[in-house]
């Protein structure tokens, strides 16, 4: 075929006749294909694919519709978050990293918290009802992460309802986060030396109400996919990962607890307190798409029944600090809403501005300058709900972070894309991606 | 955008533009263009039945660009991502709205840095900017909503030429922010 | 910018302290008894590697995380003992930082390890000078570390040497320079406001 089709026109170029399809005619590109008598054709999937759980792009080798090699591009939505940190002081820090891997905001605070903690030797002051607090925070990011991770997988393989209803329980999640820290997503709540705020009147109720809504609505959620046949054939045996692969990929999260190892690190290596609570590590013996999907389902039960601990432990715990005592790095965390709609309480304010120019002027340098870290390099990990969150901070002694990385499990779980997929079919890579989760905001960061 | 260019101002051109508006703004089909955390709150006005976007007939996000004429861009644009964006915006067929959803996309937002495009409508035009980090549910409802209305009244043929005329016009002789007085003067 | 913040001129600090300036420290190298686990760990890999001493240039233990900083030469062959004797299987990737000022070792890159057999973690370690920005890749040892020696090489301009495909990955392929050494600017615009404009969060009045 000769003449020039604007929807598809195509070059030839050293590895072959390159078609650049944009929409139009199929058949006519079909035809084409034909002619050039390759049984190789590569194709681009992205990064603007309803399929590619964010801006991933996948280069796909295939023959028929088998996969023989693929690759992932990333990087579409890289935002310079690590080196934006170097500008902005510690406490600032953790406004950046909520907004990496933005279904787990929660996670990434408690990590570069944890980071900042270990460096200035406080660990064993953060007070326990924060510690507390941050658990159960951590756990309800954890179920609306699995929530939205469960729903955009069948959607992706085109179970529409399990989408809806997914998103119902997200918003149950939701509403409590709104009510303790004012956002629903993005919030950077969970600060060095504790958290930025008290639970407000009514939260704990509110939480034993959501966790018992829930609970029963995952039952419905687990029935509509759990049996039925097309989402058995679409999972079962499909992207399939075992042990070893995982450990030379460096795989943690569900994925590798999908090949029967029971690793996790809110067991293993306990943080935040995680040894004081009564919970299972969910594994399944399948490796492939399926026993993903139902470690990601009974993990959602294990996370309420440490949320129900939580309330319990809070109870107890009633009007006990959620900040360090040591006032030289403690924002003030008795926030309530002034007459102008911000969040300082009235009585700091009549204490900074009425009674003590020493405390105004603290207040100012502690939160324009902000405190300084002594120097030295960490690692600290955290359990997402995607797998290890590692934060690597490095501190020069100053008030603001010399380097921060961090080793997000989405980065390094979506290298196992290509060992998932290739040898399977194309309509098969859809559903390992889903499974591993990957949150481009994360990937990318 | 087609015929209704070469239709002539006046009378019947009014009814065409009251017409062609109300059938435009019922049925926008937003294209599934997601990025960062304002897509998953995009996501939560399409799927969860709390916020239904379906209510304003832009229930059917459409998976490729050349069925949708609504760009919600929902999140921040990298260096990397821009010319995939302009390429999606090219392949949606007239006419077409831009939505920049949250402070990110339309201003770059906090990431001012050398990976952000800093505001999306440095790419492509903007119609509606939504403030928030990210913004609720409701915003992009009621920034869909605003849209609505703009799409309703907008004009067609020679009235809408005259119209970006003028708005061209006042864009050139503006003062620029910087040295506006504003509140502070 | 002549005009800083609040029409201050010059660097705008007031505090007359804005000359001091604080250089990275690196801890020296830490004595026996290192404590915690880290005994046994430095102990069988002298055992299990006779060229411990070359090999290792110092052990650092700090902040109950113990560092060996290792000659780059020699990261391979301390990798793959570290692997198959002492049993860490993991490597959690890699990651750079750019000291300037330490001369003839500005690029460090860092290799946190995991072993879940033990349930104990390391770090590796390793400088090199920037003119010479060149370490051998882990790929080969941990596959995982493919996509995380890419990031490293991206924004450092570190080479791995052995690397099967060292490309960029997150910057768009044609980008110049490595954003996140620190003689990369931030980058940035100018915010402009009524009535006023905020330089680029880079250029801002800061504390140090």
């Amino acid at each position: 075929m000769t003449t020039f089709d604007p929807y598809a026109p195509s070059r030839d170029t050293t590895e072959g006749k390159v078609f650049s399809v944009t929409g139009g005619d199929w058949d006519a590109l079909v035809q084409d294909i034909g002619a050039t008598k390759e049984e190789r054709v590569v194709v681009n999937m992205g990064p603007q694919h309803p399929s590619t759980h964010g801006v991933l792009r996948l280069v796909l080798e295939l023959e028929g519709e088998t996969i023989t090699e693929a690759r992932a591009g990333i990087g579409y939505l890289h935002t310079g978050i690590e080196k934006n940190m170097e500008y902005r002081n510690w406490t600032q820090g953790t406004t950046f990293v909520t907004r990496m891997d933005y279904l787990g905001p929660l996670h990434n605070e408690t990590a570069y918290c944890l980071a900042i903690e270990k460096l200035l030797g406080i660990t064993d002051d953060v007070p326990e009802r924060a510690s507390v607090i941050r658990v159960m925070m951590m756990e309800l990011n954890r179920i609306s992460s699995h929530m939205v991770a469960l729903g955009t997988g069948a959607l992706e393989l085109g179970a529409i309802s399990p989408m809806f209803f997914a998103f119902r329980e997200r918003e149950t999640v939701l509403e409590i986060f709104e009510m303790i820290t004012g956002l629903r997503m993005n919030m950077a709540y969970i600060r060095p030396g504790g958290v930025q705020q008290d639970l407000p009147e009514g939260a704990l109720t509110k939480i034993r109400d959501g966790v018992k809504l829930m609970r029963k609505n995952f039952k419905e959620n687990a029935t509509l996919l759990i049996g039925n046949s097309i989402w058995m054939k679409r999972t079962q045996g499909i992207g399939y990962l075992d042990l070893a692969g995982c450990t030379t990929l460096g795989i943690t999260g569900p994925v590798l607890r999908s090949t029967g190892m029971p690793w996790d690190l809110r067991k293993v290596q306990p943080y935040c307190g995680y040894e004081n609570y009564n919970f299972d590590v969910v594994t399944a013996d399948t490796c492939d798409v399926y026993g993903r999907f139902l470690i990601r389902m009974n993990e959602l039960e294990q996370s309420l029944r440490i949320i129900e601990q939580c309330v319990d432990k809070l109870e107890k715990l009633k009007g006990a600090p959620v900040m360090v005592a040591d006032k030289k790095i403690a924002w003030p965390a008795q926030l309530a809403m002034g007459g102008d709609g911000l969040g300082n309480s009235l009585d700091h304010i009549r204490q900074i501005m009425g009674t003590s120019m020493e405390s105004l002027i603290h207040h100012f340098k502690l939160v324009t300058e902000g405190f300084h870290v002594p120097a030295g390099q960490v690692y600290v990990a955290i359990e997402s709900p995607r797998g290890e969150l590692g934060a690597s901070v490095v501190s020069d002694g100053g008030t603001r972070p010399y380097r921060v990385h961090f080793r997000e499990p989405s980065f390094n779980n979506l290298q196992a894309t290509a060992a998932m997929s290739e040898g399977g079919m194309v309509a098969d890579i859809i559903g390992a991606v889903a499974s591993i989760d990957p949150v481009m905001g994360g990937v990318d960061r | 955008m087609g015929l209704e260019e070469k239709i002539p101002s006046g009378f019947l051109l009014t009814t065409v533009e009251k017409l062609a508006g109300y059938m435009r703004k019922n049925s926008l089909w937003p294209a599934t263009f997601g990025l960062a955390c304002c897509a998953i709150e995009m996501m939560a006005v399409g799927s969860a039945a709390k916020y239904d976007i379906a209510r304003f007939g832009s229930e059917v996000f459409r998976a490729s660009p050349r069925q949708a004429d609504l760009m919600i861009v929902a999140g921040r644009v990298s260096n990397k991502m821009a010319p995939v964006l302009r390429q999606i915006y090219d392949q949606m067929s007239a006419p077409k709205w831009v939505l920049a959803m949250g402070a990110c996309a339309s201003s770059g937002g906090m990431f001012n840095n050398y990976a952000i495009v800093q505001g999306v409508d440095h790419i492509v035009p903007v119609d509606i900017y939504l403030p928030g980090c990210p913004p609720r549910p409701e915003m992009l409802l009621d920034a869909i909503i605003k849209l609505q209305e703009q799409i309703n009244d907008t004009k067609l043929g020679a009235n809408r030429a005259q119209i970006i005329k003028e708005v061209e016009l006042a864009a050139m002789n503006a003062k620029p922010t910087h040295e506006m007085k504003g509140l502070l003067a | 910018m002549t005009d800083g913040m609040f029409g201050a001129k010059g660097t705008g600090d007031t505090s007359g302290y804005g000359g001091l300036v604080r250089k990275a420290s690196t801890a020296g190298s830490s004595e026996r008894p290192y404590g915690s686990y880290f005994d046994d760990v430095a102990d069988d890999l002298e055992r299990a590697y006779p060229e411990f001493s070359d090999a290792i240039e110092r052990v650092v233990v700090d902040r109950g995380e113990i560092t060996l900083h290792v000659k780059r030469e020699k990261l391979v062959e301390v990798a793959l003992i570290l692997r198959d004797s002492l049993k860490f299987e993991m490597c959690m990737g890699v990651n750079g930082v750019h000291y300037p000022d330490q001369t003839g070792r500005e690029l460090h890159a860092v290799y946190p390890l995991l072993s879940m057999t033990k349930n104990q973690r390391i770090r590796l370690e390793v400088s090199v000078a920037d003119g010479d920005a060149h370490i051998p890749s882990l790929v080969e040892v941990w596959a995982g570390n493919n996509w995380h020696e890419r990031e490293t090489f991206d924004m450092f301009g570190i080479i791995f040497d052995g690397h099967p495909g060292l490309t960029r990955i997150l910057m768009p392929d044609d980008w110049e320079g490595h954003p996140q050494r620190k003689d990369y600017a931030l980058g940035g615009i100018a915010v402009e406001y009524k009535g006023a404009t905020t330089p680029p969060p880079s250029e801002r009045r800061s504390y140090k």
